[in-house]
């Protein structure tokens, strides 16, 4: 019996009996196993390459210094290893002084990711792989500028003398976090206890890094998060840079939902493969019956053959796969540092699975329909088939779809959303294309003969019809959604992070300088100043009952209640901060006293609307009930604040303000001039953190278009599924067209003038599904901006009418280059 | 279909003749278990076909039936030499492809063992559904309207065809036709009229 199957495999493969199964499947399983493969090795490079912003694969930070357990146990693990210790102190150098974040670290720092040293100001840059050398300091563009020192100058650094070394113009470690206002002096740590500034009851921040490879650094995190005492902490990731993350998080749901629109279509074209596959064959089946084969010998025959089928297109689908993976490795490899780790096999096992489960889904229910086919059909044409493309005979389809679907995606939300989207069109679709059906046979009754034929045609077997048109608009969505609508999504997401972004931060501004600020600014051709008002304030009560650090078991909860937050006023919401409870301040509110509170912030401290906050600022205090919970975007390079109150409630606290700009391209020294003109103010630089972001954005953009293309490749698939699906009859029927006496042109008219119907109808039908589908992702899925697209409309029907009529011309070609008789015959 | 009392001895040649829609078909497709009765049985080769499940009813047909159609029936994706083997792959037996082969030489198309259907004449597609009938030696060979698709020298080759290799097999014959030279040929002919028999000769 196996080996049967394979024989009526391969035999069924060489008349090409198998071509779009075969393909749909390879589609399928190759798409899959791309994406996977790929997405495995980016998101392994991606996170290396994230993972800079730490320095270290693994960032331990302590208030007090690391025991030598967890430094043994880096070594132990065959780990590489680096310390740090940060503290705040005042550097001398000649007459001027100023407070440094002092930063000390051991050979090897960073782990992950290269300072960048200049040997002085304004003078370009080079990557280096060492730390400061004994008896010298690194400074900062701030530093040197504002104590006015050059390479080799002396300074003064508690007790001890060095001298200026280099300027530092990059770390990747140092983030946007506000706690790094002061400018930058590191130093070697085994020169830091020549300062004697270590001492009993400093404030130094103790940073223990390691790196290796993945598995190692998973147990090792595991292992010490099991050991973590007071005031020890982890940092990962997700809590280190957000607007990373959701870069990353973003860039994986656009690959994913790569992946799921390859599934979605090739199970649409295997669905019709199957349909035709055993519309053909229920003849065979028939005669194999009168020959004796019983139907459970032939169902089984038939399920190794699929199965045999399933084997062949998996193991081609996942060569395929690896194929494309290595070339957008290749392609990328100019693009991400480093060698890409190499790709796992689990990508053959799902990209396998996929092909596996998407054929049996489909397939074995009709193929359970053959078994009613009657034996006699074939002494009897009037015995018919069984009904086909009942919804229940898809059921298992489409519940291998939604698994699948729900497995590629990792999560229900995105998931559902792809199923419900394309099962609410095949509905939609449905629906519209009967009825157009229905429309065009009542009123379509006018016009030439080949025109009215034609349109008769249409109307004689509405049901393959309207299957045909569906399949056609799914096909069409599927190439308009991945032509036209990516590319508006791709644009809208680049559009989180324009190339005027605000990429410097303005910190500590008083409020009588904002005038001569702005003016400051203006003059040198920044555009935009947004500024925001800030107080410090600490939470100190909710509901009239006191918190504290006891309270919460959360450590990032202890640390943040003790300390200030930053807190704003404003009566407008800001733009980028969208509200998931409650309504913005009203009229009542803003008369009152009312605070808004971010959602992360809200769950870690239990706060809910209507519960009344207590801040204690500058010795005074003053509350407000909550009334909306807000989401910030950390992707907006703008300022965030988890608390914004009334302006009534806080005009009178002392403020300082926040303002954000984008400077002007070339003018290297705006930051160093501003320093100058407004000496206490801190000027914040993330322009070379923005173009990381926007190098990053852009690379996964080129990457997620390359994968893009499988998808389009199955999307083209239904589409010659879709038209290979009545072609038999409408060989039959151009055949007896001209048997009937019909001219060669009225049959090519006859044919045109159905697929024209069918064409408009489908590519109209494509348009829209696109577009609402686009809509949805960008609103619902990605967060971003929805644009409209005119060129969608136009394109859709175009291309439905260029396709149907290409194939009309190509099919009946097909019947009209042989005698009739034969084409009769055949189809008979 | 009533009143149809009906015996074929080993060997026999029958033709069952009638107009369209007279039942021939139905009739033939009751003598091979494809169809079932309200009521009423069928014995082969002393087996009750209706007593046994469908099946059983295949099996016996695997042993004892080869079929000739009027629209041939080959199957498309198949050449002809796979189209003859596909009855003895089936049933699982050895040497298909040579027993296949040799059948295919009898019938005249030793030359287009690796044709496909659509590139034989109809003629030649209906000596290899010959083939692929005789192939399995069957005890009773059903033939329905073999001719209906073929012009009349053509046809009159394959029914020549047909009756050489029944006789050559000891194969018992029925054939069901509406044309009453070929049903000359058969010793018994059963005329059918509205579903009853109207008479033998």
């Amino acid at each position: 019996m196996l080996r049967l199957a394979l024989r009526m495999l391969l035999r069924d493969a060489r008349a090409g009996e198998l071509r779009v199964l075969a393909l749909g499947l390879v589609l399928a399983v190759g798409g899959i196993a791309s994406v996977a493969f790929f997405a495995d090795r980016v998101r392994q490079a991606l996170t290396r390459e994230a993972h800079q912003v730490l320095g270290a694969d693994v960032l331990m930070t302590a208030d007090h210094a690391w025991t030598p357990e967890f430094r043994d146990e880096i070594a132990r693990r065959g780990l590489s290893r680096a310390e740090s210790m940060n503290f705040v102190s005042m550097a001398r150098a000649g007459n001027e002084t100023l407070l440094a974040a002092v930063k000390a670290v051991s050979p090897g720092y960073p782990l992950r990711g290269k300072l960048r040293i200049a040997p002085g100001l304004n003078v370009p840059d080079s990557d280096t792989d060492a730390v400061p050398p004994r008896g010298m300091v690194w400074l900062d563009e701030r530093m040197m500028a504002a104590l006015k020192v050059g390479q080799g100058d002396a300074i003064e650094v508690g007790r001890a003398r060095f001298r200026v070394g280099a300027v530092l113009t990059l770390e990747p470690d140092r983030g946007v976090s506000f706690m790094n206002f002061a400018p930058r002096l590191m130093v070697r740590l085994e020169d830091l206890p020549a300062t004697g500034l270590v001492q009993p009851g400093s404030r130094i921040n103790y940073q223990l890094l390691a790196a290796g490879e993945r598995e190692g650094i998973r147990q090792f995190e595991q292992w010490a998060r099991a050991r973590l005492g007071r005031g020890e902490r982890i940092d990962s990731l997700e809590n280190a840079r957000p607007e990373v993350r959701a870069g990353l998080d973003r860039a994986q749901s656009f690959l994913g939902l790569t992946a799921m629109l390859a599934v979605v279509l090739s199970a649409v074209a295997i669905a019709l493969g199957t349909r035709r596959y055993t519309q053909r064959h229920l003849d065979g089946y028939a005669v194999m019956r009168c020959m004796g084969a019983s139907q459970s010998q032939l169902f089984a025959l038939f399920t190794w053959e699929f199965l045999w089928l399933a084997l062949a297109a998996s193991f081609a689908g996942c060569v395929l796969g690896f194929g494309v993976q290595t070339l957008v490795a290749w392609w990328l490899a100019a693009l991400i540092p480093g060698t890409l780790p190499p790709p796992g096999l689990s990508p053959v096992w799902q990209g396998a699975a996929t092909g596996f489960v998407l054929l049996l889904g489909f397939a074995l229910p009709p193929l359970l329909q053959l078994k009613e086919v009657p034996a006699l059909r074939v002494i009897r044409r009037d015995v018919g088939p069984p009904r086909q493309g009942a919804l229940a005979v898809y059921i298992m389809g489409l519940a291998a779809v939604f698994g699948l679907l729900l497995w590629h995606a990792g999560e229900l939300n995105l998931a559902s959303y792809v199923f419900g989207g394309f099962a609410a069109a095949f509905g939609l679709f449905a629906a519209i294309a009967y009825g157009a059906l229905r429309l065009i046979g009542r009123f379509g009754r006018t016009g030439s003969v080949s025109w009215r034929y034609g349109l008769a045609n249409l109307l004689r077997r509405p049901h393959a019809n309207a299957v045909q048109i569906v399949a056609i608009a799914v096909g069409l969505t599927a190439i308009l959604l991945l032509t036209t609508i990516r590319g508006d999504l791709l644009d809208a997401w680049r559009e989180r992070l324009p190339p005027d972004a605000p990429d410097r931060f303005l910190v500590n501004i008083q409020p009588e300088q904002r005038q001569a600020l702005s003016e400051f600014l203006e003059r040198n051709g920044v555009e935009r100043l947004q500024a925001f008002p800030m107080v410090r304030a600490r939470l100190v009560a909710i509901n009239g009952k006191p918190v504290g650090a006891e309270d919460y078991s959360e450590e990032r909860a202890k640390r943040q209640i003790e300390r200030e937050f930053n807190v704003t006023y404003l009566s407008a919401l800001p733009a980028d901060n969208k509200l998931t409870e409650g309504a913005w301040f009203g009229a009542g509110d803003l008369a009152r006293g009312a605070v808004s509170i971010e959602h992360w912030i809200a769950e870690r401290f239990g706060i809910r609307i209507g519960d009344t906050l207590e801040f204690l600022s500058a010795g005074r205090s003053f509350s407000a009930p909550v009334t909306s919970v807000r989401t910030l975007d950390w992707g907006s390079m703008r300022p965030n604040f988890f608390f914004i109150t009334t302006p009534a409630l806080l005009e009178s606290f002392p403020a300082s303000y926040i303002a954000s700009f984008h400077a002007p391209a070339g003018d290297a020294l705006l930051t160093l001039r501003l320093s100058q003109a407004f000496p206490n103010l801190t000027v914040i630089d993330v322009s070379v953190i923005l173009r990381q972001l926007q190098f990053v954005m852009d690379q996964l953009i080129g990457a997620v278009q390359l994968v893009f293309l499988f998808a389009l490749g199955a999307g083209v698939l239904v589409l010659y599924a879709a038209l290979l699906a009545t072609q038999d009859e409408r060989t039959h029927e151009a055949a007896v067209m001209r048997a009937l006496g019909a001219s060669r042109a009225q049959v090519l008219a006859a044919q045109r003038a159905e697929f024209a119907v069918l064409g408009a109808i489908a590519g109209l039908l494509g348009s829209f599904g696109a577009t609402a589908i686009g809509w949805t992702l960008a609103t619902r899925v990605f967060q971003l901006d929805f644009i409209w697209d005119g060129w969608v409309w136009l394109a859709g029907p175009a291309l439905g009418l260029a396709c149907v009529v290409l194939n009309a011309w190509a099919g009946a070609r097909a019947a009209l280059g042989r005698p009739p008789i034969a084409a009769l015959r055949e189809a008979s | 279909m009533q009143d149809i009392s009906l015996e074929v001895m080993p060997g026999e040649a029958v033709a069952i003749v009638g107009a369209s829609g007279s039942g021939k078909s139905t009739l033939l497709g009751l003598l091979a278990g494809l169809d079932t009765p309200n009521s009423g049985q069928v014995q082969l080769d002393g087996a009750d076909l209706f007593g046994l499940d469908e099946d059983g009813r295949a099996a016996l047909r695997a042993r004892l039936l080869g079929f000739v159609f009027q629209s041939f029936q080959l199957l498309p994706a198949l050449n002809a030499v796979e189209n003859v083997m596909l009855p003895l792959e089936l049933a699982g037996e050895a040497g298909a492809a040579d027993r296949a082969a040799k059948m295919l030489s009898r019938v005249g198309l030793g030359e287009r063992l690796r044709h496909y259907p659509k590139t034989l004449s109809g003629g030649e597609q209906q000596r290899v559904a010959l083939a692929r009938a005789f192939v399995t030696q069957p005890k009773l060979l059903l033939a329905d309207e073999p001719t209906g698709n073929l012009d009349a020298a053509t046809g009159a080759g394959v029914i020549e065809l047909m009756f050489e290799m029944n006789a050559e097999a000891h194969t018992t014959l029925v054939l069901v036709t509406h044309d009453e030279a070929i049903a000359g040929r058969c010793r018994r002919k059963i005329r059918l009229v509205a579903g009853r028999i109207d008479g033998e000769g």
